[in-house]
């Protein structure tokens, strides 16, 4: 947030009245950040090679390890991700079937994946506009290639936000499978043996 | 194993991989939170030509460059152009440290230093006897904003050709100072020598006013606004980094684009 201290060049505007401006002076006041542009952008040009770079290993590890049939939209994915929204807002009762993630889970991920070399080509397009002027041009010039990069990075804390607090509610165990790779379901006990079975998933 | 083990039961068998995996979780969470106290914490650069900021960051910004130089660079690229129509009618201003108020040409001359110490004195009618050049083009703030720009001059490297300035256009570097001294800038010699860096005195058609950088400021597209030195009173060459008003204030040192 640091680098686009300087000037608020981003702003909701209709029909001439500025409802929102990117970002209001308290902003600025609460995270203590104001006049620290350079700091701004020295910090972000070190940062991304390691958002490069992670996302690079990322889609590598899911393409090698076959992750990726988990996490890519079916086509049933986008009628499903509504029930499934419907669900978690506790508006409908049932949620569909999901085998290791659910509809929306695979929306969410595979989109975010998009965003991160969305966020790429258009960091580079405002990078070097002269050197990568052929990114620049495809994604519509550098004015708008600055707004697509800001409007991604907003996507971020809005995925991120959503991401937490369904982590949140989705518990201990999930969070656990998360870290360690497989979940543990208790099974009801059968009569005369006792077991727990482990449900792995690698 | 000689002796037959026991088996793990599942219990154990799950204790243990979520030891082993929280082990790794926290270390990881550990070393991240760790390098991120480690670079917020560092040294400041020593001041020198650049200063300002950590000393691991300047590193990376100075890398960073130089893996992007070597991998794409084509110093021959242009800087995207527009018709003449589309440039601005009120040029944004933004500061103008070292080129407050007036200065009527008149008052004024560039002085050029050469390699053999000879200095030379330039008024503003000499330069605009030479080639003239035009460019409409997007001027890039490293602050976020830009806009579409008319200016007119004489290329750099058409000054460089007339003045006889070839041996001194060999040096690694070009340095500019506004006649006060208060704003510097030093431009690496293939930028400075782009096709589309301008000696500008025209803005819209019309002799610079006090504001933007009267009688003779530098138009150079491939960089950021920070490094277009409004009222040049000197240029230098050296095979050094000349300093760099910004770059003494933590900006990177090229901001070229």
């Amino acid at each position: 947030m640091l680098i686009y201290w300087a000037n608020d060049e981003y702003s909701i505007t209709i029909f001439g009245h500025t409802f929102v401006r990117f970002f209001p002076d308290w902003f600025y006041n609460a995270l203590h950040i104001p006049s620290r542009l350079a700091e701004g952008m020295a910090f972000h040009f070190l940062f991304m090679w390691f958002f490069t770079l992670n996302g690079i290993f990322y889609v590598l590890y899911t393409i090698i390890s076959g992750q990726w049939r988990q996490l890519v939209p079916q086509k049933k994915s986008f009628k499903e991700a509504w029930l499934v929204l419907l669900h978690d807002l506790h508006i409908r009762k049932t949620a569909p079937p999901q085998d290791k993630y659910n509809a929306a889970q695979r929306i969410a991920y595979t989109a975010i994946i998009v965003m991160g070399f969305g966020s790429v080509i258009t960091g580079l397009a405002i990078y070097k506009p002269v050197q990568f002027y052929y990114l620049t041009w495809l994604c519509g010039g550098y004015h708008l290639a600055r707004i697509w990069h800001f409007a991604l990075t907003m996507g971020y804390v809005l995925f991120f936000l959503v991401h937490i607090i369904q982590v949140i509610l989705a518990g201990w165990n999930n969070f656990r499978s998360v870290i360690s790779g497989f979940e543990v379901v208790e099974e009801q006990p059968k009569p005369a043996i006792e077991r727990s079975s482990e449900d792995e998933k690698a | 194993m000689k002796k037959p083990e026991k088996e793990l039961t599942v219990e154990q068998k799950i204790k243990r991989r979520n030891f082993i995996s929280f082990t790794v979780f926290g270390a990881l969470a550990a070393g991240a939170v760790g390098g991120w106290k480690w670079l917020y914490n560092s040294a400041e650069e020593p001041a020198g030509i650049t200063a300002g900021t950590r000393r691991p960051l300047r590193r990376a910004l100075n890398k960073t460059e130089l893996f992007f130089r070597r991998l794409v660079f084509n110093e021959n690229h242009l800087v995207k152009t527009y018709p003449r129509e589309m440039a601005a009618k009120v040029i944004r201003h933004n500061s103008d440290i070292g080129s407050e108020g007036k200065l009527p040409p008149e008052n004024w001359k560039l002085q050029v230093r050469k390699n053999s110490g000879e200095i030379l004195q330039i008024t503003l009618d000499e330069i605009m006897k030479l080639p003239k050049t035009e460019i409409t083009y997007d001027f890039k703030c490293v602050e976020g904003w830009d806009q579409i720009s008319h200016w007119a001059g004489v290329k750099f490297s058409d000054f460089i050709k007339h003045y006889g300035l070839d041996l001194e256009a060999k040096s690694q570097y070009v340095g500019l100072e506004t006649p006060d001294k208060q704003y510097y800038v030093g431009i690496d010699m293939p930028s400075a020598m782009h096709p589309q860096t301008l000696l500008a005195y025209q803005m819209n058609d019309v002799l610079l006013n006090g504001n933007h950088g009267q009688p003779l400021r530098l138009i150079i597209p491939v960089k950021y606004g920070i490094k277009n030195l409004k009222r040049i009173g000197s240029i230098t060459f050296s095979n050094t980094r000349p300093r760099d008003y910004w770059a003494e204030q933590g900006y990177d040192y090229y901001s070229g684009l």
